[in-house]
Formats: structure tokens, sequence, C-alpha cells
């Protein structure tokens, strides 16, 4: 890519290109994210060029980013119709290619069948994982190649920083972001131009921007996605925030665990720096901004800022006091501007479109869309991204398809491990950052684990807890050792040892920590436990008086048996069973020897006459 | 100056001051474990948590890092302040139950032992206050113990709990930490400390052995000072 000094050049350039990125041309798209890549899509991505080649015709087969709909991957859409295709093996690609790419013939066994209709969807707009998402930030994904500036810039990527630098003064710009009420996506929800202009009002030199790409959540992978299949519109958002700030140097702290983002991330600062994006005078102007990339270790607690700016340093990754705010005393004690990596990638969106058009989209107080990694219990596995305000419901049922086998929904976690588990009474929640505080739980960084009536809520409440014990830094007591006591309760509870008061004692504890502890990481720690015990405090008193687990979780406190009406006697659970357990003559009515179960659950899962019961 | 108001009480202090040091210089008692004056503050031991309140917002902070601001008002003894200081005193108690510094500071803070909590017996003394790793590595400028791993797996002491190199036998750290965890004993002519052997330097004058010879060594290094200088014990020089 040649140097460009002027934004006249770059505007050029983008006409350019746009020709050759026709829509009305034929092109096959492959996801080809992380979750993608685990089903074997890059063996399906060259067995696509070489059937292509075998026949002898024009075009391109172009890996992008992740398209959210990861439950059904393999995800591969024929252009320009734009036919959807799921659960992509190699096997299917000759007749993808000879079909549908030659012919325009649809390939009918690859469409998508909706499991409430059992009609099939041709196009990806259609089907109704993504009929109410809003892809504001995350659509472009599916269409270009990560790996190239030219595909960004061809759908008009780095449209927004010419803008900002031509025609917009930093404090414009500011003004932009603080009226697009636009919030943090990491966690905190703080808005994100008040943290800009704080910044900038702020003494010291040099200036930073970093982006928090410390995804650690279990379970959630949206920032992931976004550093993979879209770098550059994390970078734009960072180089018009480091301009607004009036920042010439900037960190994307990504976890060394994502390889394919570190890798698509620094091909995109690379190749930005080449085109006179990043580095010295950019686009021929006084501003000039660098970006460089700092691998995190994996731990969950680095995504605090503080301990974030730590292990940026060289340091080990510890919180520390906030007592003075990170706009002025943050990265090597210089005003510092962190914004989560879905933060930046907002930005170019509002600088484009404009604040009131940002505005008019979400609830009073959380503005855009937001991207939730929506796993666990549920039909579509995926990233979803909706605007603000749309309720648990929808995004549970409408486009995450209910509960496997028909289940019932018993309650969602959302926020990441320090959030809360939300119950069924609370579906209709318009889901926004103001909203989810008021029921006990958060926003976080946007991870929604569905759970059905087979989940026990102390026994995740414990989950939680073991992942926050192992992940403290260690450094203040109330984290260090309060998470850890309640963690040993709630194992004597599940263990059947749990005591009269041991709730009470939980909610001392918890309140001690979540008021004493150094940073968020221990202030939000008890979540899972204050918000089981708000919503499901029947089921901590069933395990506790009644020795029961209500959902058949807590080994101890359950046996399995078998319903002589509905057992057929055909031995399956025999077969599957580890320890000998069950027994029984063929075609009479099996029995389970408590004294030998392990309560393992592999008879459960091989009954095909559900004869098999947990009390 | 600054003016603030500490349990109802007028307070002035310098700028910079730490709450904690404007409520001791008025007579005001807040317990601590790891602020030692020799060593920068972490906050690690959240027992000095006070309530801090500005306009209609309350807010727990700790009184060794926050400093006074003009109008603040402190509760160094509300409730909340009470909770989370009873709290960290049933922990470390669990953690440390041998500790006779703790012990006594519960007492003087009315907190009984927690009875549901499962006493540690692998944790000696320590509390992970950190002040011995920033005494090494601040006032003495060796950095031969820090802390590892983390959450409640975490440790202080020479890496991997070897012998160190670089320790100098100085004791320092056995000196500031709050809770005797820091085993030192000496015998005449030999000192140990985390595991290893110092021998010790007889002054040239009286013969007394005063000081590791690797320390005499280092601060010899440091300030350019010949060793046939440095021994010589303090009381003959």
């Amino acid at each position: 890519m040649i140097k460009m000094n002027n934004t006249q050049a770059l505007r050029q350039l983008q006409e350019e290109l746009k020709k050759n990125y026709d829509p009305n041309k034929q092109l096959v798209t492959i996801c080809a994210g992380t979750g993608c890549r685990g089903y074997g899509c890059m063996k399906v991505k060259e067995e696509l060029e070489a059937e292509i080649k075998k026949q002898n015709i024009n075009v391109e087969v172009r890996a992008t980013g992740c398209f959210g709909f990861c439950e059904k991957g393999p995800l591969v859409i024929v252009h320009p119709q734009k036919i959807f295709y799921q659960s992509v093996r190699e096997k299917d690609v000759a007749d993808i290619v000879t079909k549908t790419v030659m012919q325009g013939e649809v390939v009918e066994k690859l469409l998508y069948k909706d499991p409430v209709t059992s009609e099939t969807v041709m196009k990806e707009e259609d089907v109704p994982f993504y009929k109410k998402q809003q892809r504001l930030v995350f659509g472009s994904n599916g269409i270009i190649d990560p790996t190239l500036i030219e595909s960004y810039m061809a759908i008009g990527g780095y449209t927004a920083l010419a803008k900002a630098l031509s025609g917009m003064t930093p404090e414009g710009v500011i003004n932009e972001v603080k009226k697009s009420g636009l919030r943090g996506r990491g966690g905190g929800g703080f808005l994100a131009g008040n943290k800009w202009e704080g910044s900038r009002k702020a003494h010291g030199s040099p200036k930073y921007v970093i982006a928090n790409g410390d995804e650690g959540d279990p379970g959630a992978y949206m920032d992931r996605s976004l550093m993979e299949g879209n770098p550059h519109s994390v970078v734009e958002g960072m180089i018009i925030g480091a301009y607004a700030i009036g920042a010439s140097e900037g960190y994307i702290y990504v976890r060394n665990e994502y390889p394919l983002a570190v890798i698509h991330l620094t091909m995109a600062i690379e190749s930005a720096r080449e085109a006179g994006l990043l580095g010295r005078n950019i686009l021929g102007t006084d501003f000039s901004f660098d970006i460089k990339i700092s691998k995190g270790g994996g731990a969950f607690v680095c995504g605090e800022s503080s301990a974030l700016f730590a292990s940026i340093e060289g340091r080990a990754g510890e919180p520390r006091a906030k007592y003075v705010h990170a706009v002025e005393k943050g990265l090597w004690d210089k005003p510092t501007v962190l914004n989560n990596v879905e933060t930046w990638a907002n930005v170019p969106l509002i600088i484009n479109k404009g604040a009131d058009w940002y505005a008019s989209i979400g609830t009073e107080k959380s503005k855009g869309t937001k991207i939730f990694s929506l796993v666990g219990k549920i039909n579509n596995t995926g990233l979803v991204e909706v605007p603000m305000g749309m309720t648990l419901r929808e995004i549970v049922y409408d486009i995450g398809g209910g509960i496997p086998k028909g289940r019932k929904f018993k309650a969602v976690q959302t926020g990441g491990p320090s959030g809360g588990c939300i119950p069924e009474s609370l579906l209709d929640l318009p889901v926004d950052f103001d909203k989810l505080y008021e029921v006990g739980s958060m926003m976080g960084s946007g991870g929604m684990i569905v759970m059905d009536d087979r989940s026990c809520m102390v026994d995740v409440a414990k989950y939680f807890l073991a992942f926050l014990q192992e992940e403290s830094c260690g450094k203040c007591v109330p984290c260090r050792e309060g998470v850890r006591r309640m963690r040993e309760i709630l194992e004597d509870i599940c263990a059947g040892k749990g005591t009269e008061g041991d709730i009470e004692l939980l909610e001392k504890i918890a309140t001690g920590v979540a008021d004493g502890s150094l940073c968020a990481l221990g202030g939000s720690a008890p979540n899972p436990v204050l918000s089981t015990l708000r919503y499901f405090r029947d089921e901590y008193d069933a395990h506790i008086k009644d020795h029961r687990c209500p959902a058949g979780v807590c080994k101890a406190l359950i046996t399995y048996s078998i319903n002589a009406d509905k057992c057929t006697g055909c031995g399956l659970c025999v077969k599957v069973c580890p320890t000998q357990a069950t027994s029984g003559e063929k075609k009479k009515a099996h029995s389970i020897d408590n004294a030998k179960c392990t309560r393992c659950g592999a008879c459960i899962e091989s009954c095909k006459f559900d004869a098999i019961t947990v009390e | 100056m600054i003016n603030l108001i500490i349990d109802g009480k007028n307070v002035t202090a310098k700028k910079d001051t730490a709450v904690l040091e404007a409520a001791r210089a008025a007579g005001i008692h807040i317990p601590t474990l790891c602020a030692h004056e020799a060593v920068s503050r972490s906050g690690a031991c959240r027992l000095c948590v006070v309530e801090i309140k500005k306009g209609n917002r309350t807010r727990i902070v700790t009184s060794c890092l926050y400093t006074v601001e003009e109008g603040l008002i402190v509760d160094t003894k509300s409730e909340r302040v009470q909770n989370v200081r009873r709290l960290v005193m049933e922990l470390l108690l669990a953690r440390c139950p041998e500790s006779d510094v703790l012990q006594k500071m519960a007492q003087e803070m009315g907190v009984e032992p927690q009875a549901r909590f499962v006493a540690d017996t692998d944790k000696g003394k320590c509390i992970l206050c950190r002040s011995c790793v920033r005494v090494c590595e601040e006032v003495v400028g060796v950095s031969a113990i820090g802390l590892f791993a983390r959450g409640s797996q975490k440790t202080v002491g020479p890496p991997f709990h070897e012998q160190s190199d670089v320790c100098i036998g100085c004791g320092a750290c056995a000196y500031v930490c709050p809770t005797g965890h820091i085993e030192m004993t000496s015998t005449d002519e030999r000192r140990k400390i985390w595991g290893r052997r110092f021998k010790m330097q007889p002054c040239d004058k009286c013969g007394k052995f005063f000081a590791p010879v690797d320390q005499l060594k280092f601060i010899s290094k440091k300030t350019g000072v010949p060793l046939s200088e440095l021994t010589v014990c303090t009381e003959c020089r």
C-alpha cells in the first residue's frame, strides 16, 4: 500500500477499492473465526478453492471474521444472492460450487432449518437468529477479509478518521462522543466522552490510549471476534480517540491465548502504518500516533485497569487503589484513556453517522447496540448484537431459539463471573447498563450464560467463586481470603454439610468483601452468591435443611432410581454405566444399586424413555 | 492547610497527608497491619478502611492511601467500617491462628475467631502484607524476595523458594514484618534467614559479631567505601 499524505488521497483510494468490491460480483465468504476453525472451516476453504480451480471459474473465496452463529458453523455465504449455508463440511463443497456458484441453484440440505416451523431459510438475514439483531459493529465481520486493509477501506473504513482529521477539532470529536452517550463496553459503563475529556484536560505527557482486549470471562468471546474479524475498526477508533485526547502512544492489550487476534491486530497495525494512518504526521497532518501490542498472560484480573497498566509496565498484574483516576494518572502515571475493544469499535460509527443517529438507538441512558455472547443451555449459541433495551426474553427465545430439548428456563447469568443470575420472573427486563445493575447483576463485557432447570444455583455460585478465587490477584485480604471462605462454605452446602447460619454468614462475608476489597474484582466477587441468594434462596434452604438438591446436580444429595413403569429393559443404561451399578433382565425393568452408583449421569443421557429419575 | 472532619472532630492537615496520619495526629486510633513507616503503602490489609462522605455519596476507602481533601467528612468507626474490619480480622485469624499479634489485635477489637472457618496450618504467621518485599526493594535495594502466584496460593519468599544468591542477610524484612513470620536465627558466627546461612563479621576492635559479611560487601560496593573500613561495629566506630 502506498503511503497517503492527505485525506483526499484516502478518499480516492476508497473509491477505487469499492470498484473491486462490487456487491453484485460473485463471491464465497466463509467464517474463519476461532469457533469455525475448530469445526474445520479452513479445510472447507481449501476445498472450495480447489473445486473452483477445478471447475476453471474465477470466483473469490474470502475467509472472513466470525459471523456469530457459532452453533451452526462452519458457515458459508454465496454472494451476490447471499445464500446462507450452515454446518458445511468438505464433502458439501462440490455441491456448493457446481450447483450454487455455477448455476445459482440452492443446496437445500445445507440451508438453515427453523426448528419450530421446520421451514428452510435461504438468506442470512431471514434466519431467526439474525432477524432481530442490529449488527452495526459486528456486521462487517462477515464481509471483510480481516487481513487486508483494502478490504476494510472498501466498505468505507477510515472514512471516520478522515472526517475527524479534516473537519473536526479534538474538542469537536469529544463533544460528538459525549453527545452520542457511548458508555464503556468493558464493565463499568462509564461515559466514554467524559473519560476522553478528563484525559484531554489532564496535565502530563505523553498521553496514552489503550484498548482493553483482556477478555477473560468464561464463555465470553465478543472482543476476540472483533479483534479477529475487524481489527481495523478497533485501530481506527483508537486513532480517532488519540486525536481527540492528544495522545501520542497507544497499546492494545490482548490475551496471548487469542493467537488469531494477535496476528490480525499486528497485521492491521502494520498495514495502517504503511498507509500513513499510523505513525508520524498521520494523513499529512501534525497529528502523530502509533500503537503497540501488549500481550497478556491470561490473568483475569489484568482486565482491571490498574492491573492492566501494571502488566504493560512489566510488573505483576495487581490492581492499586484508584483514588487518582487513570485519565490523570494511568499508564506510567501519565494521563490515560482505557476503553474496551468494543467501545473503540463503536467510535468510527459515531463519527461517520453522527451522535444524534447513535443516540437514537437504545434506551435513555444506554445508547447504541451491545454484543453479547449467548452460551450455556441455549439452542443458538453464538454472538448476538442487539440494540440496548431489548428484553432478555427476546434475546433468549427469539434470537437464541430457547432452551434445548424443550427444558425449562431457569436463569441467565450476565456480566461475567462477578455478574449475577437473573431469574425467569425478570425475563421481560430490558437489557441495559442500569437495569441489569438494579436487579443485582451487571452488563460486564457482555457474557450471557443461560441455565435450565437442571442447573443448581448453589453449584453455579460455587463454580463462579472457584473461578474468582483462582483469579484473585491475592493482594488484599477480603478478596483473597473472603472469596475462598465463601467458596468453602458453598462446597460444604453442596456436599450436604451445610449448617444453619451458613446463609447469614455468607451474606455477612459477601458484604464485607464487597465493601472492603481493593479493586472491582473483589468488589463484585460476591455477586454470584448475593444474586443467587436473592432469587433462589429456597434452593440454598433445600440443600441445608432438607439435604436435597432440587436440580439434581449435587452428587452428595441425590439418588438415582429407575421408574419401572417407563423402563423397557433395553439394557442401554447397563452398557454405559462405568461402575456396573445398573442391572436387570432383558425386557424387564432395571434397577440401580445406589452403593455402586457415582451419579455420573451417563444412564440419564443414554435412556431414551426418560425412565431414570433423580431425587 | 486542608480542613476536614474526622469522627465529628475538626482536623487540619497538610496537603497530601494520608487520612490515617491526619486521624492519628488528632488522637484518633485506626488499626493497621501493612502500613509501615519505612516502606511505601499498598493498601493490602484493609484494616485501616474508613467511610468518607463527599456531598451525598459515601464510600469506603483505605485511610493509609487516601489523602485529605477540603471539607471531607470521615467516619472511622461506622457500621460498614466495623464490618469490614471485623471480617478482615476473622479472615486473618483463620489464616494465621498462631499469630499472637493478630490475637491481641482481635481481642482489642472484640473479634472472636469464626468457628465456621477451618484454620489454615500451612501459612505460618504471614498475612501477605508485603512490607518485607517493599523494604528489600525500596530501602535495601536488593529485591531478594518477592510474591509468587495469585489468589489464595500467593506466597512470599526468594525466587522458587530456593536459597537466594542476592540476599545479603540484613534482616530488614524480619524487622518490618508485623507478625513475626520471618524467622531469623543467629549464633555469634552465623545468621540464618530464608533458608540460607550467612557468615557474620567480627568487629576489628571489640571482636563482637555485628553484621553479615555479605551485607558489608554490599554496602562497600554501593558506597565505594573499602570493605576494610566497614569491619568495625557501629559502637567502636
